[in-house]
């Protein structure tokens, strides 16, 4: 069902079998240098240290506020900005070395932006939008063009009506399809979607996470799906990974660290969802202030200043990312053995 | 409150801009120390119906028609100059992005004891005072300090709660919030609601605030009107409406929820296609089109607004069916005539 | 819901589909395209179309002045000099040397919006080029490019026209080449800040992500989102490409007589400025008025093309 042509492209079917990850992210950094008022040179820890397996088939939420370095991860792996240091692994093979370069690497791995409309051409017609990426990788205009057509009747948009329109014609909701559509259109094995559903409304949201669901089925796709709605991302993820400030906080199957988090800053996210119970409103914030500024991260856990948990030990040591049960990890000194923190568990005796 | 007299009162309010109807008849009463929230989509003429209170538009592009009362005052009958007073002085409004509400060259505390000159005569100790008072009120820590940022020097959420300030620094008896938590992260979101629903509690305040977010709108308010293309649907109080629903959109609202799923991954309800074009409303209820329990009528006549218990408002034809198809549970809500052959 | 993903539950939910559309005329509109939406808004900017009118009957006139004047523009007459406006014979007039002026306005035109127009289309091609370069490379080529632009925003406009048309020496050639000097780096600058505008929005990096070269991202993805912006504010140094024109011919360092071109008949006819104010007038608000159409007109086309979501 290919229509990239100078196929078999080696990285299309899968190489190392199911138990291999799909992308294996390790030791991620990105600073960023700015310049504050009197000249002194500083840098925002944007990302700073992340590691991470995304498993095939399944679908891996990231979540975090603001600032917590998510976008910054989104773009790092798809290679958009530069990173300091880390690596990525896709399907066992290092991304942006000879065998795969990063060309080839985005064939299998596409993206989804937040903004449905700044992320479509304002000239170009949707059809032409979603036909430009086959066109570039050798597809016949005519064929790329088919193609574009046959995906926007996918997503759901008759291509009769919709093909020849331009981004401005047609409402936000129908624009995330487009772009759907096109992040689909050299077959890839990985969507990245960045707050992809964020600036819909919830009714449109809805239809868009059910196609989401479809496409995945068909297409035998993975996901990463970054969003700041917990609800949204309980429904759709396999697997969670909290961040915040640039960290790891607490990854793990989503039923685990959404019914029963084991990292405080999950517990406290959880807390300050909305209720949609009238007579059981929200009486306490458990987190007061907003999160801090990545550029001058706290020392230690970079959560303890806001945490509930907080000791002494947490501004000295960095926790590091334990695994506490099947797939699960948190990154939090109260659930490490023998870290020195007053609620920390006994040391597992035998192995 | 001992005054009977509603503080916002909306009569068949109507707003065009040109040839487009963007609030189309809205009858809203809003109690004195009430909270108040309309909720809709984009589009739905929430924001609208909430700048009206205030006359915020342009004078030759816009149609206001109706009646606005609010805090004691007939708003259409204000003059220019006493529009300018009652902005900020008996009503006064809060953004969704605090920025915009700020002037970046002058430090918040300025401004802040700046309105209060404007609407007050007060010595500029007294103004500071008061500026400071307010700041303790939104809990934003340090304050003294905090009067001599610049808003670029505050974060997301002590903007917000800046703005609030500001909102309050003339001691208005109404409250208009525009999307006030939209912008701002989860753990903050929580914060400045509860801070809301403290201030409406403490100062006895009436709020008006206007979201796409049911679960913000049912942390802060008592009532909740439900708007879809520019009318009102569904008001009552928050439990009528959240938990016993009774006009099809708003079960549509609730059940397309992703924490409504009734399993992860399993696919969610929505409501079939997008809100009308507001320039060619069709007759009948705005919602027909997409609506899982339209008839005929719905098509051709506008139905009537019906109390289903007190103070339980909803327009629909089919109030019972709709209320029954929600207690049934989630699958029978599939509108069958519009699936394409 | 667990209901298996069939066609009927897809057009469903995708809702979007012919019948979901509340609007049914909303269906099967064939799309306008962005140039067509910009024309239809245009057509209906009433300011916009009467400068446009102005134009282009302007342009009429030039490319038809030499079989449309009502007398010989270079044939003078020393009994006639300085006839007023309203003249039988001379309708506006004669100038000092007793040319009829309505027929020297209007071969004046030729040359006057040949001067003005012309430095801006070169400097709008070289420009556009450097400005888009600069502005999708970035970095130092960026830099370097830019900063040697910077040089020549040193100089006022005016004077730099005047020094570089001084040092070439006078003629029509001479005066373009320096009038495009002056708009290159004006252009340059332009169309490197909407660039680099460009280059950051996210239809570019899903552009890269498909594997485009940064050529074909040029070409396909930013040039048709540049040129617009570059091109209405082209147009709007039309304006102050004909008032420079004029005055360099004023300052016998354009056109040379007996040419008939505004600038310098503005010039020759200062002299009369006494004896008869309003024919010594008239070619200057010649360039007046088409400067202003060519301003209003490319602030229309300018508030045309701002397309909402």
């Amino acid at each position: 069902m290919s229509v990239i042509p100078d196929a078999p492209d080696p990285f299309a079917r899968d190489r190392g079998g199911p138990a291999q990850p799909l992308l294996s992210v390790s030791g991620l950094y990105k600073h960023f240098p700015v310049r504050k008022a009197g000249g002194k040179k500083q840098v925002v820890r944007a990302v700073d240290g992340v590691d991470f397996d995304v498993l095939k088939g399944e679908t891996l939420g990231i979540v975090g506020e603001s600032g917590c370095g998510k976008s910054t991860t989104a773009k790092l792996l798809m290679g958009l900005i530069e990173r300091d240091s880390g690596s990525l692994l896709y399907d066992g093979q290092a991304v942006g070395e000879r065998v795969m370069p990063w060309r080839s690497y985005r064939r299998q791995v596409q993206m989804v932006f937040q903004d449905s409309y700044a992320s479509l051409n304002p000239r170009m017609t949707v059809e032409q939008s979603i036909a430009f990426g086959p066109k570039v990788n050798g597809v016949p205009g005519r064929e790329a063009v088919e193609r574009a057509r046959a995906l926007l009747a996918r997503v759901g948009l008759e291509p009769k009506r919709f093909a020849g329109r331009y981004p401005h014609e047609i409402s936000g909701g129908q624009r995330q399809r487009v772009n759907i559509a096109r992040s689909l259109a050299l077959e890839p094995r990985l969507v990245l979607l960045d707050e992809a559903v964020s600036a819909l409304d919830k009714s449109v949201e809805a239809q868009v996470l059910n196609l989401l669901l479809d496409l995945k089925a068909e297409f035998g796709l993975t996901y990463i799906f970054i969003s700041h709605d917990l609800n949204v991302v309980r429904f759709i993820s396999d697997r969670v990974m909290v961040m915040y400030l640039g960290r790891v906080s607490e990854i793990g199957p989503s039923d685990t660290v959404l019914d029963a988090p084991a990292h405080p800053y999950t517990e406290a996210l959880l807390a300050s969802m909305p209720s949609l119970d009238p007579d059981n409103r929200t009486e306490v914030a458990l987190l007061a202030g907003d999160p801090p500024n990545p550029i001058d991260p706290p020392s230690g856990c970079r959560f303890h200043p806001r945490c509930s948990l907080a000791e002494p030990v947490c501004s000295e040591k960095e926790p590091p990312l334990d695994t506490i049960g099947p797939l699960h990890r948190v990154s939090c000194l109260a659930r490490q053995p023998g870290s020195g923190h007053s609620s920390a568990p006994a040391r597992a005796l035998a192995a | 409150m001992s005054n009977p007299e509603p503080a916002v009162t909306l009569g068949n309010l109507r707003v065009a801009f040109g040839k487009v109807q963007v609030v189309d008849g809205v009858d809203l009463t809003v109690e004195r120390g009430q909270a108040m929230a309309l909720i809709g989509e984009s589009g739905s003429g929430k924001s609208v119906t909430l700048r009206a209170i205030l006359r915020l538009f342009h004078e030759g592009r816009s149609r206001i028609e109706g009646t606005i009362l609010a805090a004691g005052r007939d708003v259409q009958a204000l003059s220019r100059r006493q529009l300018a007073d009652f902005r900020g002085g008996d009503v006064s409004m809060i953004f969704q992005e605090p920025l915009l509400a700020f002037d970046p060259v002058y430090t918040v505390g300025r401004q802040i004891t700046e309105a209060i000159h404007r609407h007050e005569k007060i010595s500029k100790d007294d103004a500071r005072k008061r500026a400071l008072a307010l700041f303790e009120r939104v809990r934003i820590p340090s304050p003294e300090r905090r009067l001599d940022n610049y808003p670029h020097e505050m974060s997301g959420g002590m903007r917000q709660r800046a703005m609030i300030a500001l909102a309050l620094a003339c001691r208005p008896q109404v409250l208009l919030a525009d999307e006030p938590t939209t912008a701002l992260d989860a753990t903050v979101q929580i914060q400045v609601l509860l801070l809301l629903r403290e201030l409406q509690r403490d100062l006895g305040l009436s709020i008006i605030i206007v979201t796409h977010d049911l679960g913000a709108a049912v942390e802060v308010a008592d009532r909740i009107a439900v708007m879809y293309a520019g009318k009102i649907v569904e008001t009552g109080t928050a439990h009528q409406v959240v938990l016993d629903p009774h006009h099809p959109y708003t079960i549509g609202l609730l059940r397309s929820r992703a924490e409504g799923a009734l399993a992860k991954g399993s696919r969610l309800q929505t409501i079939p296609g997008s809100p009308p074009d507001l320039a060619n409303r069709p007759p009948g209820c705005p919602f027909a089109p997409r609506c899982f329990l339209v008839e005929e009528r719905c098509r051709q006549e506008m139905p009537p607004v019906g109390e289903i218990s007190p103070g339980h408002k909803v327009a629909c034809w089919r109030t019972d069916e709709a209320s029954a198809a929600y207690r049934a549970g989630p699958t029978p809500v599939r509108a069958a005539e519009l699936a394409p052959a | 819901m667990t209901a298996p993903i069939t066609a009927a539950s897809m057009a469903l939910d995708g809702g979007v589909l012919s019948t979901g559309d509340a609007a049914p005329e909303a269906a099967f509109v064939p799309s306008r395209g962005f140039w067509g939406h910009v024309g239809h808004r245009l057509v209906r900017d009433p300011v916009a179309m009467g400068a446009g009118a102005v134009i282009l009957l302007v342009v009429l006139i030039a490319i038809l002045s030499p079989w449309i004047t009502p007398m010989d523009p270079y044939k003078g007459s020393m009994l006639r000099r300085l006839k007023h406006v309203g003249d039988a014979t001379y309708w506006l007039g004669s100038d000092e040397l007793g040319r009829d002026m309505i027929s020297r306005l209007m071969l004046g035109s030729r040359l006057s919006l040949f001067i003005g127009v012309t430095p801006v289309l070169i400097a709008f091609v070289i420009g556009s080029a450097i400005g888009i370069l600069a502005g999708y490379v970035g970095g130092w080529t960026n830099t370097i490019l830019m900063r040697t632009i910077d040089v020549f925003f040193a100089f006022p406009s005016v004077l730099l026209a005047i020094a570089l048309s001084g040092a070439l020496g006078a003629g029509i050639f001479n005066s373009i080449v320096s009038l495009t000097c002056v708009f290159v780096p004006q252009i340059a600058r332009v169309a490197e800040s909407v660039t680099t505008g460009i280059r950051k929005r996210d239809y570019i990096d899903a552009a890269k992500l498909s594997g485009a070269s940064p050529l074909t991202i040029m070409r396909v993805q930013v040039l048709g989102n540049v040129v617009g912006p570059i091109f209405v504010y082209a147009t709007s140094l039309i304006s102050v490409s004909m008032i420079l024109a004029s005055g360099l011919s004023f300052l016998g360092l354009g056109v040379r007589p007996p040419e008939p071109e505004w600038g310098l008949m503005l010039n020759t006819l200062r002299t009369a400025i006494y004896a008869n104010p309003v024919v010594a007038a008239l070619p200057g608000v010649c360039i007046f008025v088409v400067s202003i159409a060519f301003n209003m007109f490319s602030d229309g086309l300018r508030a045309a093309m701002e397309i909402r979501q």
